[in-house]
Formats: structure tokens, C-alpha cells, sequence
């Protein structure tokens, strides 16, 4: 168990470093990139916390297979939806709603 | 899942039953993830759709709470995988009492956001009756209508893992489940745990940091 | 070689009405574990879990076909004379909603797949056998709150629920009929994250990915879309009653939402749902088609990566639901060239079982009529499937009977039959008891022209320009409407034989053996019905799958 805390508590660091980058960030005039830059970060805590915290590291394809199918699939969602919004009006102003 | 220390019936083994039980809950977890994808479509198709408004309202949260709360779930979730070093490690008193932590953790977040939501009622900015006064701006209420939903959603999340933790615990105190054999019940209790500290470091930017 | 002792013995069984007579495997089956309602109700056995599920989706079966019967009423003449415009709207709703939900989703995997999918793969049970009874549990509160509903007045809002109708206008039961569908939703997630589990933990020693009968691929493909496209249909059903108890307006345009969010989320689960309901059938179809020609199935991989293929593209063609909603006709061109390149994957199929059948001795038993049956009506309902992704085609008849007889053909003539053929295939397997085979063959062969002279008319009433979802109509379609009022007489009569002589079989049927069909796979090595704890021994397999040994002599 005490092998285990160093790794665990470095994390956790880490991720408490990621939180004060994302808020800082959120007032620095980054206009459009701003989304970007928190979601990134977004990404790489959750990253961290899947990894470490969760041990996927230790695990097997299918039980990572799992919550990677999860992501893509909700990639799929948010995508093709959203592509839906920017091209509405896209060369044919007011075709749609 | 697993009631007794024993391998259930259609296992043959206990390795078996472990890899079972953490791919069915990993399963489950995908599923959460597309739960709350519907929500998080809504608030990335709306964002884009009414960028300035909702870059408004955003800045009207309060930040510092919820950033305050991002650390106590990160914190809980430290707790939650030393939980499983514990048990592990076979060492059910420690586990249970770092269960014990983690869920008393989940209980501030959960007291925090209730004063987050009391304030917010009382600027007129929480879409229940009595508690709307300023959003009279269509945009602005569908924000807020959407914070809402996606928060209270989590809380029911948080709520539910609270229990789960609380009840675990109060079954290794009472000796009904055994660390190391049974450890592969907090394997899994916590992987639940930790997702939804992962759903809201994802709701946390884009709830509070829209900008 | 099963062991059938046909003396009259038994006879305290026979003073409760039991059975006539009584076989060695039936003494010792599942169905004798137990008398007690407490061991029928509290049982874990996903045999028994399976038997619940079939009497439950048979009764709502029958319920929503009753809504249909009205409807069909209704639509004798172009007066709407037997519902008022109130309750037509709610009788086409009741219908979907009971039918996609409540039978066509569940039915076949909760019956069949529950029945036959460890039985298959050499296991004991599924891996959760307790979620696995949760899960019926789950399936009947939402069965309750649906009945509720029905008793309540019913709701009209279409089985889709479209914002902003079910949010601010509908003034049906709204709120309990997607709470309804909310809830069995944890019903259809537990089932497939069980049948996911199962399959990749509880597989017998040597029964490898490339050996596991095409039933239980095809089935893993459903779980894999059950797990991941639920959630959303979920989430979304919340947001809408928020909306419709808590003013939480997310889809209102009055505050800026856009009721096309709603439809994008609805389709991107009711799409794929679409083929929730057809791949466990063409699951039953796979083993029926190598049954019926005694043959190795054509093309194992091609069929098996069809149906993953199928799971994956299913979920990038939802929006060919709204070409004409208004959304960007960009993205509509999109959809339009995705929905057709996920035909190629069950023209795949269609092919493989064709080249499967193709000099085999074919046999003409019940099941395997069904099994035909679905392949014709499949490919109507695919090929018509194909002329509604087409962007411009779709224009002229969206919304019409034409949409209306495309996925009757698909959900009907395909799911629905596909279902009576593994009811009779597994019968035996499932009750030891063999039916009448006469009366099996015409059950089938009513219910394909039943089905045809029911939904045929519809295509040509679409195309005629005949809108769904109305009861009063131009008085020119009356005759269409009365063929296929006439039809459905038909069909819905075939739909009730099956009832009668399989009950029948229950009693008086013979003992069917272990083997009635001579098929291959683990669950006919087995008993019927099969033990309590299905294998004695768990079996080793060192075969591959569909060695039938085909005959040389004398081809077609
Ligand atoms: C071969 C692949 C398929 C294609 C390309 C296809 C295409 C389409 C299209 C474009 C529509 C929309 C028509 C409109 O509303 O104007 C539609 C409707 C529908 N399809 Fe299919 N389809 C296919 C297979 C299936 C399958 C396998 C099922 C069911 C098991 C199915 C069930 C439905 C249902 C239920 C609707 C109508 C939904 C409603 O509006 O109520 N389809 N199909
Ligand atoms: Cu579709």
C-alpha cells in the first residue's frame, strides 16, 4: 500500500495543477481558442484520473475497449450534430430555420 | 457483486469473476459517459448557436465554488484509489475508513453545491419558481435551464455513490465483506466513483469557463 | 438418443394436471426445478428468466396489436368512424411505443438470446444472472406505467416524441408514457451488458471467437448497440419531461432551443435501435439457414463482420429521419451517402444465406419457412430502405404509408417472423415437446400472405401521396385501405394459431428428443428441456461451427 501512495499522490498533484491552469486560463482574452485550451486540459485530467486512479494501466484491451467505445461513439453524437448546426446556413443563408 | 467470498455460479474461478465484474461495470461506465453525452451535446450545440449569451451568463456562476468543489471530488478520488491500494493490500480497517473519507468528500460537494444553488436562487438566476427573476433573456434561461439539468444530474450521480460507498463501508466495519478477498467489490464501487469525478471535471469548463 | 419413457407413470403428477406423460430429461429439467411461484419469480436461471420474458413481450404483443386492429378499423372507410381524431392519434402512439419497446426490442434477445446464449457458448448462465432478473423486473415497471398510461387515456405524441408537441402542446400522458420508456431502458442496458460480459468471460474451453455460433455474434452486435445508443434515448426522455413538469425549456425556440437538438438525439438511439430489432433476428436466421440446408454457412466471417459493421455504421445515418426538417442539406447529403453504404453490409448477409441455401436439401419444416420468409420480406424492406435515403427521393414520400410499409416490411415481415422461426425451432429445445409441423407450415405460410397483402398496398398508397398518421383520407385510396385492412384480418388470425397448437404441443405433443432438427451447436447436445444447470460436465469443443456433413450424393 505505501508503494502506492507516492505514484497516487503525485497525481493528484498533478491533477490540482491542471485545475489552476484551466482557471487561470479562463481569464487570459484567448477568445476562440479558449474552448480548446479548457477542453484539452478537461482531457488530459480525465486521462489521469482513468489511468492512475482507475488503473486502467493495469487492466485488460477490453475492459479499456469499454470506455474508449464510450468516447468514440459520443464523438460520433457530438460531431455530426454540431455539423449540422455550422452547415445550415452555410452558401444558402436562411435555407433552414 | 460479489456477496460471499466464494466464487459465484456460472465462475469458475475467482480471477474469472473479477475480470467479469470490472468489465461489466466499465460497460456500465460507457453508458454513463453517453448519459450525460446527450447533455453535453445540448450545451456544445447551444454554445455554439448563442456563443454571446451564454459567455454572459456563464461569468455570473460562481466560479470559486465550483472550482472549490473540482478539488474536493479530485480529492475524493485520491481517497477512492488509495481505498483499493488498502484492500489490496488487505487491509480492511484502513479501507473502510478511506471509504468513509471519500464519501464524507462527496457529502461537501454535494453541501457546496446546495449553497451554490441557494445563492444563485437568491440572484434571481436559478430557473425554479420564485428563483428567476433575471432571466429574462430567452438565452440566458436556456443556459441556466441546461445548468441546471446538468448539475442536478450529477448530484443525483454523486448522490447515488455516497450511498454505495457509505454502505460498503458499513459492511467491512461490520465484517459481512473481507479485504483482500473481496476487494474487487471496491474495484469496481470506486470505478463508478471516479467517473463521475471525470463527468464533472468535463461539466466544470463547460459550465463555468465558457468563454 | 434422448431417452424417452412414455409410460403413464406419474400419476400424483397427473392428478394436478400436469402432464400426460412425462420424460427422464423433463423429471429432471429446468421446468421441474421448482414448482412454487416463489421458484418461477425469484429464479435466476436465464431459462426460466427467459420463459418470463416470453409470456411478458407475448402479451404486449397482443396489446398493441389490438391498437392496430382499431386502427386498421378506422381505416375501412375515409370517415373516420370508429375513433375520433383524439383517439386515433392515440392508438397509432400506444401501438409504436408498445411495439418497439415492449415486444420488438426485447423480443427476441430476452427470450432467445437469454434461453440460448450460455447454452451456446457452453456456460452455466449468463454472468449476472441476478441483473439479469432485475432486468425483467425493470422491463415491467416500465410495462406497468405503459399500462397505466393506456388506462389513463393514452398519449398521442407518436411513438417519437417530437419537441415541440410532447413538450408544450400534447395533452396525452406524456410524462408517464416516456417515463415508460425511460425505464425499460435500464431494462435493455442490463441486458446487453450482460450478454457482453457473458460472451467475453464464460465461453467453454475451446469454444474460440471464430467457433461461436453466428446467434451469438449477431447478438453481440445488439449488445454492443443496446449498451451505447439506450443512454441517450434516456437522457433525452428526461430533458423532455423536465421540460414538460419543470418549465426547464432545453428545446423550447421561444428561449433559442432548436427542436431539431431533440430529433438529432431521439434518432441517433432510434436509428440504431432500428437495428436492435433486426440483427438478433437475422441471428435466428443464420442458424436457421444453415438448419434448413444442412449446410456450413457460406461465409462465416463475412456474416459475423457484417453484423459488427452493421452495429458501427447503424450509428451514422440517423439523420436520414429528417431530410426534411430543415436541417443543413449538407449534412442531409451526408447522411444520405451513409444510409446507403449501410445496406452493403446486410446485402452481405442476404447474399451469404442465399449462397448457403443454394444446392443444399432444403427442408420445408415451420422454421425454416419463417427463416425464407424473412429473407424476402428483408429485401423489400432493405431495397425500399434504399430509395428513402436518397435525398430527393425521400422528399416526395416522407411522412407517407410508403415510410410506413418500409419498416413494416423490416420490423414484420423480418423481426416478427423471425421470431416465430426460432419459437419453433426451439420449442422443443425449450419444452421437450414437438408441435404439429402441419399446422406449423400453415401458420407460416399465412402470416407471409397475411403480412404481403396487409403492407404491399401501403408502398403503393405512399407513393400515391396517402400521409401516415391520418385516419380521414381522400375517398380514391379506399380500396388500397381495404385490401389492407383485409390482410391484416389474415395476419392477425395467423398470429393466433401458433397459440393454440403450440399450448396444444405442451400436453399432447411427443417428446422431441434432444435433437429434433439434427443441428449442430452445443445447445442440442444437451437435453430437452435442458437441466437445471445446463451441462453436467462443461463441455470441451474442438469443432467448428456448422460442420454439417454435407451430402454428396444427388444434389438439387
Ligand atoms: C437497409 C438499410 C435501411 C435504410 C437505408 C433505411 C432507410 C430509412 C429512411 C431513409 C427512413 C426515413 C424515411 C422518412 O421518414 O422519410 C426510414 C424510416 C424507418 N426505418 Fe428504415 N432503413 C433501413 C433499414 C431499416 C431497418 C433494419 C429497420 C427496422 C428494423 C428500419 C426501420 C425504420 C423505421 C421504424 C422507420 C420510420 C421511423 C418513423 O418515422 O416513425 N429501417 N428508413
Ligand atoms: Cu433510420
Amino acid at each position: 500500500m505505501r508503494s502506492e501512495l507516492r505514484p497516487l499522490a503525485l497525481v493528484y498533484l498533478g491533477l490540482l495543477a491542471l485545475l489552476a491552469l484551466t482557471v487561470a486560463g479562463s481569464f487570459l482574452p484567448l477568445g476562440h481558442a479558449s474552448p480548446a485550451v479548457s477542453f484539452g486540459i478537461a482531457m488530459a485530467k480525465a486521462l489521469l484520473i482513468v489511468w492512475f486512479f482507475m488503473g486502467f494501466r493495469r487492466e485488460g484491451w477490453a475492459v479499456r475497449l469499454a470506455v474508449l467505445a464510450g468516447l468514440v461513439w459520443l464523438t460520433i453524437l457530438l460531431s455530426l450534430t454540431l455539423l449540422d448546426l455550422l452547415t445550415r446556413n452555410w452558401l444558402m443563408p436562411h435555407f433552414g430555420t | 457483486m460479489t456477496r460471499s467470498g466464494l466464487v459465484e455460479e456460472p465462475f469458475s474461478d475467482p480471477e474469472q469473476q473479477r475480470r467479469a465484474a470490472l468489465f461489466g461495470m466499465t460497460i456500465f461506465l460507457a453508458t454513463e459517459i453517453l448519459l450525460f453525452g446527450g447533455i453535453f451535446a445540448a450545451l456544445i450545440f447551444y454554445q455554439a448557436a448563442h456563443r454571446e449569451i451564454f459567455v454572459e451568463t456563464s461569468r455570473e456562476l460562481h466560479i470559486w465554488i465550483a472550482t472549490g468543489n473540482t478539488v474536493v471530488l479530485l480529492t475524493s478520488s485520491l481517497f477512492a484509489a488509495l481505498a483499493v491500494a488498502a484492500a489490496k493490500a488487505g487491509n480492511g480497517k484502513a479501507t473502510g475508513w478511506l471509504l468513509g473519507v471519500t464519501a464524507a468528500l462527496g457529502l461537501a460537494f454535494l453541501g457546496l453545491k446546495g449553497w451554490e444553488y441557494a445563492l444563485e436562487y437568491g440572484e434571481g438566476l436559478l430557473p425554479l419558481a420564485g428563483g428567476d427573476a433575471k432571466l429574462g433573456e430567452p438565452g440566458k434561461r436556456l443556459f441556466m435551464d441546461l445548468y441546471l439539468m446538468a448539475t442536478g444530474l450529477h448530484a443525483v450521480h454523486v448522490t447515488i455513490g455516497v450511498c454505495l460507498l457509505l454502505f460498503i463501508a458499513a459492511r467491512i466495519a461490520t465484517r459481512a465483506t473481507r479485504m483482500p478477498e473481496q476487494a474487487t467489490t471496491i474495484e469496481v464501487s470506486t470505478l463508478y466513483w471516479h467517473l463521475i469525478d471525470v463527468i464533472w471535471v468535463f461539466l466544470f469548463p463547460a459550465l463555468y469557463l465558457v468563454r | 438418443m434422448s431417452e424417452t419413457v412414455t409410460g403413464r407413470g406419474g400419476s400424483e403428477e397427473a392428478s394436478r394436471e400436469e402432464t400426460v406423460n412425462e420424460t427422464q430429461s423433463e423429471r429432471v429439467s429446468y421446468l421441474r426445478a421448482g414448482h412454487t411461484l416463489r421458484s418461477w419469480f425469484f429464479t435466476t436461471d436465464h431459462k426460466r428468466i427467459a420463459l418470463l420474458y416470453l409470456i411478458s413481450v407475448t402479451f404486449f404483443f397482443f396489446i398493441g396489436g389490438m391498437a392496430a386492429g382499431l386502427m386498421r378499423t378506422d381505416l375501412l372507410t375515409p370517415q373516420g368512424d370508429v375513433l375520433s381524431n383524439e383517439g386515433y392519434n392515440r392508438a397509432f402512439t400506444l401501438h409504436g411505443v408498445i411495439m418497439v419497446w415492449f415486444f420488438l426490442i426485447p423480443s427476441i434477445p430476452n427470450v432467445f438470446g437469454n434461453f440460448l446464449i450460455p447454452l451456446m457458448i457452453g456456460a452455466r448462465d449468463l454472468a449476472f444472472p441476478r441483473l439479469n432478473l432485475l432486468s425483467w423486473y425493470i422491463y415491467w415497471i416500465g410495462g406497468l406505467f405503459t399500462l397505466w398510461v393506456l388506462l389513463a387515456g393514452g398519449v398521442d405524441t407518436g411513438w417519437t416524441f417530437y419537441t415541440p408537441l410532447s413538450s408544450m402542446f400534447a395533452n396525452g400522458n406524456v410524462v408517464m408514457a416516456a417515463a415508460a420508456v425511460f425505464v425499460v431502458g435500464f431494462s435493455s442496458i442490463l441486458t446487453g451488458l450482460n450478454f457482453i460480459v457473458t460472451i467475453h468471460t464464460l465461453r467453454a474451453p475451446g469454444m474460440t471467437w471464430g467457433r461461436l455460433p453466428l446467434f451469438v455474434w449477431s447478438h453481440y452486435a445488439t449488445s454492443v448497440i443496446l449498451v451505447l445508443a439506450t443512454p441517450v434515448l434516456t437522457v433525452t426522455l428526461a430533458l423532455i419531461v423536465a421540460e414538460r413538469l419543470f418549465g426547464l425549456g432545453i428545446f423550447d425556440p421561444a428561449l433559442g432551443g432548436d427542436p431539431l437538438l431533440y430529433q438529432h438525439l431521439f434518432w441517433f438511439y432510434s436509428h440504431p435501435a432500428v437495428y436492435i430489432m433486426v440483427l438478433p433476428a437475422m441471428a435466428v436466421v443464420s442458424e436457421l439457414v444453415a438448419a434448413a440446408a444442412r449446410k456450413p454457412v457460406f461465409g462465416y466471417w463475412f456474416i459475423v463482420f457484417s453484423s459488427l459493421g452493421i452495429a458501427a455504421v447503424g450509428f451514422l445515418v440517423w439523420a436520414h429521419h429528417m431530410f426534411v426538417s430543415g436541417m443543413s442539406m449538407y449534412v442531409g447529403a451526408v447522411f444520405s451517402f451513409l444510409s446507403l453504404v449501410v445496406a452493403v453490409p446486410s446485402g452481405i448477409k442476404v447474399y451469404n444465406w442465399t449462397a448457403t441455401l443454394w444446392k443444399g436439401h432444403i427442408s420445408l419444416d415451420p422454421p425454416f419457412l419463417f427463416a425464407m420468409g424473412f429473407i424476402g420480406l428483408f429485401v423489400v424492406g432493405g431495397l425500399t430502405g434504399l430509395i428513402l435515403a436518397m435525398l430527393a427521393l425521400d422528399v416526395h414520400v416522407h411522412d407517407t404509408y410508403f415510410v410506413v410499409a418500409h419498416f413494416h416490411y423490416i420490423m414484420v415481415g423480418g423481426t416478427v417472423s423471425a421470431f416465430f422461426g426460432a419459437l419453433h425451432f426451439w420449442w422443443p429445445k425449450m419444452t421437450g415437446r414437438m408441435f404439429s409441423i402441419g399446422w406449423g407450415r400453415l401458420t407460416a405460410l399465412f402470416i407471409f400472405f397475411g403480412f404481403n397483402m396487409t403492407f404491399f398496398p401501403q408502398f403503393i398508397l405512399g407513393y400515391l401521396g396517402m400521409p401516415r398518421r391520418y385516419h380521414v383520407y381522400d375517398p380514391q385510396f379506399q380500396v388500397l385501405h381495404v385490401l389492407s385492412s383485409a390482410g391484416s384480418t389474415i395476419l392477425g388470425f395467423a398470429y393466433l394459431f401458433p397459440f393454440a397448437y403450440l399450448l396444444y404441443a405442451l400436453r399432447y405433443g411427443k417428446p422431441s428428443g434432444d435433437n429434433p432438427w439434427e443441428a449442430t451447436g452445443l445447445e442440442w447436445t444437451v437435453p430437452s428441456p435442458p437441466p437445471k444447470h445446463n451441462f453436467d460436465e462443461i463441455p470441451v469443443v474442438t469443432r467448428e461451427p456448422y460442420d454439417y456433413e454435407v451430402e454428396k450424393e444427388g444434389g438439387a
